[in-house]
């Protein structure tokens, strides 16, 4: 009844032995015990699952992880790399887009991957973009700040105010 | 939220898919994108014992017009439409349509076939090809055939795809002419299911009559619906607002919709009616650019 | 702008200084209660009845426990052989952990299933069988008041029906007497819904029992470790699990909003089964049992009255309320206060006559009445009077606005006694309510409003101006089970100048390891940087309530404050000693003392410090720590100003908010950034009962939307972007003069909302809409105005 897969997680090779109902988001928390990635809700509606699968953004409680054979997997661990954070990283502290940090790496996966294919994104295209992503603490404001903050980053242009703006 | 056990195959084939199909029978479910039948799965409203993953099979991915027909590969992702060229130019109801479904990371795995061949009248697809006037080329163990897609959507759940098939391609006529598309549908919050939606499509000659339209409803009815008396009224006219109210008068009085949280009948009739004409206008000014 | 008295190195209050908790968050290293992980970790799903009331025929675990790896059923009958099957609730009533013989709502745990996997435990849970002998169920609260209703309580002793308690606070006689001779009284029904905190973390538990140590130690998503401990305590004290064999540890929680706050019977089951088997126990709920059986918040069915000049002057309100507890009374309320602080609702007013009356009931609905993210029933009491309001100035004919600001209670009106019985602090509601209005062109969009009405379309603004009380508080008044409602906080300085800081108080997302260090930074001039501060472990943090009600930076941040002072106290006798002169020629900067008129010779606080560790005066106790528990002399009053602008499409009732500006005064703010990401929170928080959010059941007792994919929580598209800003009226009873801000968006936004879409389709005839106002309900109340024509 099991299969013999193995995982590639933030390039590194993770082999196990699953049954087929298992739920990609289960093999990358407990048989990889890479525990930054989240389960919110049973019905794809949070997103605090979100990993990318070969550069896709991906709900991991909506994939099995027999899916994802021989896939590169990028979890929110993967995101650092030995110069520092990543600019999504950065961009999230420094804006003050987390509150709790539970929704936190699925809508920074969700991000890195929206920046990719839109790197200049416009209010609208980031609210539309992360509405896959349920967030309870921050009322939002913050998150579109800093996927906005991320963007001129990793352009190389002039990077907008961290400070609190007020009326 | 934990899924039944069963059994998983990968087929690389269809023809080895196909067969996995004939050897596990009734109880064999297809994997396409997934993000209908797994969250079922994990609910426990749908325990097959044999799953038959068709994501590795080759070929089934594309958007090309040929032969006067746009032509999109079953297993196609939602994503891979909205980001199409062919589909940006000509046939932007699939950019306002895959807008509304769901979420980007489901339209990441959500194929299009998969949203046909589920069969649920609350998915956009089915209006959108059925004002396209949409064909389904379903293959099975004796080669392909074609279904139109009137004849396509057969119940709840319940498709022209018989057991041991798997739909391969969907047809729509080629745009040509002073054509234009459109889709909306009323939700309650991004992502949801439609509290009413509508699809249309016009043709118009130079001269500004109706020669071709579409309109399709989305989730008030139990099958996806063509809203015919809307179309014919719309064919052969010059699209004036008289016009125009009578096609969406039609609709909303055609459709069956049922009372649910999303509103009752008279709710959902009045936004069939509202954005029947939305989107026929739409269309229009699509048509006339 | 703020003006702070720290250098930005020392980061005390009113710099915004980024958050110390982000680095582990933003790097996937939070610690959430599903990433602890034990040897011999066994796991437990939870049996639910598909029920609203039945009786329990019988249950069959055979095929369950045929399952290879599935360890154990527990029920209802083998707790009872432990007396363990029942729990007291924090309002002093009785919840079942596991029934013996009747279920009482749809999704009650009916047995709990262990497995070595958490699919297997599923499994388990599916192969259980059930015999159920359904009934019909209380739904109506209305109804459950009927003669002949079923008594659901028959499990209290001497019970005759399904009222739980009554209560009343104010003048009722001088208020029916301002009633009788009132020019204008406007009166209107309305129901604040049953929502649910929906924190995007579930609730859950590992417990772990040591068999040879006989200690427990329960991970656990809880908002209130200590008082969590202490219910422990006393729940399974007979047992032998007594108070100093129990270790909550309270990791990092994934937002809690008032709905971690309460006893789930999930987590009894963990404790009772691991004290059992030794072995540790993981219980995770998944989302559609936390929407379905963790405390529901609100669902307050409320008549409310104003009473006014025909000139606009409010004279008196009277609101009387029916509270849907569901099963059982488990709100989280302090003890002496059925109705938590609804009270408050007399608003921002400035008037004397005021009568309130509550009456409880039991209804075969899921158990609670927490405080969700709402110092106890403050938003339902803002929702009535910030609606009657707007009701009464359309009564009158005046601008809302306009009339907010001539009944506003004044600036040097303060101390104010309320006719329920509050002394509001302070506070200063004009100056708020003007700057609210000047950022957002308040007359120029009454002009817009006009043209657009002209052309069929449909612009309404929408103001809610309103007082908060936080801050629970007094020990005289505010108990939880007894337990007094002070909190504290312990202050460690180690000899280098850097300190550890713990408190009785749990973050869930507020930036208490930012903001408390602030705090202290702000007192004793070390840098905030070095400030280490901790919470949520009972074995090394000070006694305290937790973290709820906004009541963190009132209790626990004046705790911190005071502990601060009294080593700022010995710090002084200590630089007197270096320096070699009296206590009296020192005078304090931030970081050091300095002889007056010499300020070259001077000691750094690292430096007292050190002092403290190796040269400290004789006769000094050595060391440089200080706790404190602090008790509040009153609460605190926090109050804001909010205005929205919504546009209503006048085919599809569709409605956009276009604009929110929200202004609030917290007092003094320890962190501008993280004061406005709280307001943000809360703001969307308050969008979401306004327009999208309320659990609906059906007559058998279903629910109707228990998943996201029905409970419709807002997302970056249905939230607008928030506009927001502050006055300043510092709580003059406070160490810091802060107030508390956590909860006054969820608060104020609400009748903010409905205000503006009200006011969208007053000229067709609206006077007031339900929440969540959605296009659905907004169609059917213009068809009853006859603007939509009716078709059956």
């Amino acid at each position: 009844m099991t299969k013999k897969i193995t995982l590639k997680i933030n390039g590194a090779e993770h082999t196990m032995e699953v049954e087929p109902r298992m739920l990609l988001i289960h093999a990358i928390r407990e048989n990889a015990s890479l525990t930054g990635s989240h389960i919110g809700c049973d019905t794809s509606s949070c997103g605090a699952c979100t990993v990318l699968i070969d550069g896709k953004s991906a709900k991991s409680c909506t994939i099995l992880a027999v899916q994802a054979q021989g896939k590169e997997i990028a979890t929110v661990e993967g995101l650092a790399t030995a110069e520092g954070l990543h600019p999504i990283q950065e961009g999230f502290h420094l804006n003050h887009a987390l509150h709790c940090g539970f929704c936190t790496p699925g809508l920074m996966m969700r991000a890195v991957e929206l920046l990719e294919k839109n790197p200049n994104p416009t209010e609208d295209e980031i609210r539309w973009g992360i509405s896959g992503n349920l967030c309870r603490c921050t009322g939002y404001n913050n998150i579109v700040s800093a996927i906005q903050w991320t963007s001129a980053k990793m352009q190389g242009k002039e990077l907008p105010s961290t400070e609190p703006k007020f009326v | 939220m934990i899924a039944e056990n069963f059994n998983y195959d990968a087929p690389t084939s269809l023809d080895e898919a196909i067969a996995l199909l004939h050897e596990y029978g009734d109880d064999a479910k297809i994997l396409a994108g997934g993000h209908s039948l797994i969250p079922m799965m994990k609910l426990r409203f749908a325990s097959p014992t044999h799953l038959i993953d068709i994501n590795n099979i080759p070929g089934l991915s594309y958007v090309k017009e040929e032969d006067g027909y746009l032509k999109i590969g079953a297993m196609t992702k939602e994503v891979e439409v909205e980001e199409s060229e062919i589909i940006h130019a000509k046939y932007q109801i699939f950019m306002d349509a895959t807008k509304l479904i769901a979420d980007p990371q489901v339209r990441n795995f959500g194929t299009l076939g998969g949203n046909l061949a589920h069969g649920d009248a609350a998915n956009d697809h089915p209006a959108v090809m059925i004002a396209l006037g949409a064909d389904v080329e379903i293959t099975g163990k004796d080669g392909k055939r074609t279904v139109g897609i009137d004849d396509f959507f057969q119940g709840f759940y319940t498709t022209a795809v018989e057991h041991g098939e798997v739909l391969t391609e969907i047809r729509i006529p080629a745009a040509s002419g002073n054509y234009g598309s459109a889709y909306h549908k009323a939700e309650r919050k991004v992502g949801d299911y439609a509290t009413a939606g509508v699809a249309a499509m016009i043709q118009m000659d130079d001269q500004g009559r109706c020669t071709k339209a579409g309109i399709g409803l989305t989730n008030v009815s139990p099958l996806p619906l063509r809203a015919s008396r809307s179309e014919e009224v719309l064919i052969g006219s010059d699209l004036s607002e008289a016009v125009i109210a009578q096609a969406a008068q039609y609709a909303s009085e055609d459709c069956s919709p049922s009372e649910d949280l999303r509103g009752n009948v008279e709710y959902k009739r009045h936004l069939v009616s509202v954005i029947t004409k939305r989107m026929i206008n739409k269309a229009i000014s699509r048509a006339k650019k | 702008m703020i003006k702070c008295k720290t250098s930005k190195e020392i980061g005390g209050m009113g710099h915004s200084k980024k958050r110390k908790e982000d680095a582990r968050f933003i790097q996937g290293k939070g610690n959430y209660v599903d990433d602890v992980k034990l040897p011999g970790m066994l796991y437990m799903d939870i049996v639910r009845s598909p029920y609203a009331y039945a009786k329990i025929k019988s249950i069959d675990a055979t095929a369950a426990l045929a399952i290879p790896g599935v360890v154990a059923v527990v029920t209802g009958k083998d707790l009872e052989k432990y007396g363990l099957h029942w729990m007291p609730t924090l309002m002093s009533d009785t919840q079942m952990v596991l029934p013996t013989d009747t279920v009482m709502y749809q999704a009650q745990e009916v047995a709990a299933v262990i497995a070595t996997s958490r699919y297997l435990a599923r499994d388990g849970k599916e192969a259980v069988m059930v015999d159920y002998e359904p009934m019909k169920p209380v739904m109506d609260p209305f109804k459950a008041l009927d003669e002949d209703a079923p008594v659901l309580r028959s499990d209290q002793e001497g019970k005759t029906d399904n009222h739980i308690w009554h209560w009343e606070v104010g003048d009722k006689e001088k208020t029916a007497n301002v009633f009788d001779n009132a020019d204008v009284v406007v009166k209107q029904q309305m129901h604040i819904p049953r929502i649910h905190v929906a924190s995007i973390e579930t609730c859950g538990c590992v417990a772990s029992y040591d068999k040879v140590t006989n200690h427990l130690t329960m991970y656990m998503t809880t908002q209130a470790p200590h008082a969590i401990r202490t219910v422990i305590a006393l729940v399974a004290g007979h047992v032998g699990l007594t108070e100093e064999k129990i270790r909550v540890i309270s990791p990092d929680i994934g937002g809690g909003f008032g709905g971690k706050v309460p006893v789930y019977p999930g987590y009894v089951i963990a404790i009772a089964v691991s004290f059992l088997t030794g072995a540790p126990i993981k219980w995770i709920e998944d989302r559609s049992e936390n929407l379905q059986a963790d405390s529901f918040a609100r669902d307050y069915h409320i008549t409310a009255e104003m009473a006014g000049t025909k000139d606009g002057k409010i004279q008196a309100t009277r609101f009387k309320v029916l509270a849907d507890h569901g099963y059982t009374d488990a709100s989280a309320n302090p003890s002496k206060f059925p109705t938590g602080l609804f009270s408050i609702g007399t608003g921002s007013y400035d008037y004397g006559a005021a009568y309130m009356e509550a009456d409880a009931v039991y209804t075969n609905k899921p158990p609670g009445g927490v405080a969700y993210r709402c110092s106890f029933r403050v938003t339902e009491a803002v929702h009535a009077i910030e609606r009657m309001t707007d009701m009464f100035a359309k009564k009158v004919g005046k601008d809302p606005a306009q009339l907010r600001m001539e009944n506003f209670i004044k600036k040097e009106d303060f101390p104010w006694a309320s006719p329920t019985g509050w002394s509001y602090d302070s506070g200063d509601y004009h100056a708020g309510l003007q700057k609210a209005m000047d950022a957002i062109d308040y007359h120029g969009l009454r002009k817009e409003q006009i043209e657009m009405r002209a052309e069929g379309k449909f612009l309404g603004i929408g103001i809610s101006t309103f007082t908060e009380v936080v801050g629970a508080g007094p020990s005289q008044d505010f108990d939880i089970l007894g337990i007094k409602m002070f909190d504290s906080a312990e202050i460690r300085v180690h000899p280098t100048g850097k300190a550890i800081a713990r408190f009785g108080t749990k973050s869930q997302g507020q930036g208490h390891e930012t903001t408390y260090a602030q705090i202290i930074a702000e007192e004793l001039g070390i840098p905030m940087e070095h400030i280490q501060i901790e919470e949520g472990d009972t074995d090394t943090a000070p006694y305290g309530l937790g973290t709820y009600a906004s009541r963190s930076t009132p209790t626990a941040g004046a705790a911190a404050a005071m502990a601060a002072r009294k080593l700022r106290d010995k710090a002084k006798k200590i630089a007197a000693h270096l320096l070699e002169v009296s206590e009296q020629d020192l005078e304090w900067e931030p970081g050091k003392f300095f002889v007056k008129g010499a300020p070259e010779k001077s000691k750094t606080i690292q430096e007292i410090v050190f002092a403290a560790y190796t040269n400290h005066p004789e006769g000094m106790e050595g060391g440089f720590e200080a706790t404190h528990y602090y008790d509040p002399p009153n609460l605190t009053f926090p109050s804001g100003a909010y205005i929205c602008v919504v546009e209503v499409d006048a085919e599809t009732c569709d409605i956009k908010v276009r604009r929110f500006v929200a202004i609030d005064d917290c007092g003094n703010i320890i962190n501008p950034m993280i004061v406005q990401g709280q307001v943000h929170g809360g703001l969307t928080q308050g969008i979401a009962p306004a327009m999208y959010e309320e659990l609906i059941y059906d007559d058998s007792g279903n629910i109707l939307n228990g998943t996201f994919m029905d409970y419709l929580v807002p997302t970056a598209v249905e939230s607008p972007s928030w506009e927001t800003g502050h006055t300043v009226t510092p709580a003059p009873h406070h160490p810091i003069g802060a107030k508390g801000v956590g909860e006054s968006p969820t608060v104020g936004a609400p009748p903010a909302i409905v205000n503006a879409i009200v006011d969208a389709v007053a000229h067709l005839g609206i006077k007031h809409l339900e929440i969540p106002v959605t296009p659905f309900k907004l169609f059917k109340e213009l068809q009853n105005v006859g603007y939509f024509k009716k078709t059956t």
